[in-house]
């Protein structure tokens, strides 16, 4: 290991530590909502071990509910997830030259916690080696992740003995909007989040969730093309 | 409820997860720093704000648990939501004050 003084393992944990804060309930909700859709103890932690990523498991769970076809729910999810290629792009200068199979373990635990605080961390000390940045990350993962399986467990475990009266059917809309409203931080992303609600609500009535994609598909041009024209005008 | 048969839910289970894992690898794994088209990288910024508002639009305007009929109380807790969202950038507590307000709403209105 190289001699820098305080491990970046430990760092990285203390610096994760309020994240559990949001981790724990949110991973309890998914618990619930996946419960209540019919899914078993065994898938509902397979999904969240396997995915480990709320928004795309609480999207895929309400197709799967909607009744879409497999594709159409892997598609839609899976969409949901795409800007984590953006969060993986902005980790090969600092992790790129580290050896594969850590680079694999990061992509894993490469979540929207871990990749922001992360890459704020990188931009500030570039000169740290990859030693010490791969650490860094797996030091945040290590409060996050036992409470993001937990809360799940938790979750699903206590969520299928709650009464009808909880208006449980509203806890991943209320999640999903919690999730977005702070997402939505200039024009273009707030362009982008009405065209997707216009468009998916007018598109409502086609087959198979199709009226979604393409309404998400409109959406990433208005917002892209926004910020082209803000840029444009800037310059 | 989901209508899918276990195998079928199984096969969204790993899918999804191997999908997730390759999107978090692809960069990092695959396609190291080769340079991408600038508008590539743009476009993926916003695939959340472009996805999830559209998919949870008809949730809140047309709710399954009121056979689709618009609902004061979830209409009511969905603005708060996003409200306390947007100002606070803090998203346990807009689900917090969004439940709060679902219930104490669905109580007022019997």
């Amino acid at each position: 290991m190289s001699k820098e003084t305080s491990s970046p393992f430990w760092r990285g944990a203390r610096d994760g530590a309020p994240f559990v804060l949001v981790i724990a309930p949110f991973g309890m909700l998914f618990g619930v909502v996946a419960t209540e859709a019919g899914m078993d103890l065994a898938q509902t932690m397979s999904m969240t071990v396997l995915v480990i990523a709320g928004a795309a498991q609480f999207a895929a769970v309400s197709q799967m509910i909607d009744n879409a076809p497999i594709f159409m729910v892997l598609l839609t999810s899976l969409a949901v997830n795409l800007r984590m290629a953006m969060y993986s792009a902005t980790m090969v200068p600092h992790l790129g030259k580290a050896s594969l199979w850590k680079r694999a373990l990061v992509a894993y635990f490469l979540v929207d916690q871990s990749a922001v605080l992360a890459s704020e961390t990188f931009e500030k000390n570039p000169e740290r080696s990859v030693a010490w940045k791969v650490a860094y990350i797996l030091g945040i993962m290590l409060p996050v992740t036992p409470f993001w399986y937990g809360g799940t467990l938790f979750g699903a475990v206590v969520g299928g003995r709650l009464p009808e009266s909880f208006a449980l059917d509203f806890a991943m809309p209320i999640t999903f909007l919690a999730m977005i409203a702070p997402m939505v931080k200039t024009l273009p992303h707030l362009a982008a989040a009405l065209t997707s609600i216009t468009l998916a609500l007018l598109l409502n009535g086609f087959p198979y969730g199709t009226g979604l994609i393409l309404a998400a598909f409109a959406a990433l041009a208005v917002g892209a093309l926004t910020e082209w024209k803000l840029e444009g005008n800037k310059a | 409820m989901i209508q899918l048969s276990d195998a079928q839910l199984w096969l969204v289970i790993v899918l999804l997860g191997a999908g997730t894992f390759l999107i978090r690898f692809s960069f990092l794994g695959i396609i190291g720093d080769r340079p991408m088209p600038r508008w590539v990288l743009r476009a993926l910024r916003y695939t959340p704000v472009a996805v999830i508002p559209g998919l949870v639009a008809p949730l809140v305007l047309w709710p399954a648990a009121t056979d689709g009929d618009p609902d004061p109380a979830r209409l009511t807790a969905a603005a708060v939501t996003i409200a306390v969202g947007a100002i606070t950038k803090n998203v346990l507590a807009a689900i917090i004050v969004g439940a709060v307000t679902l219930f104490g709403m669905l109580w007022l209105l019997g």
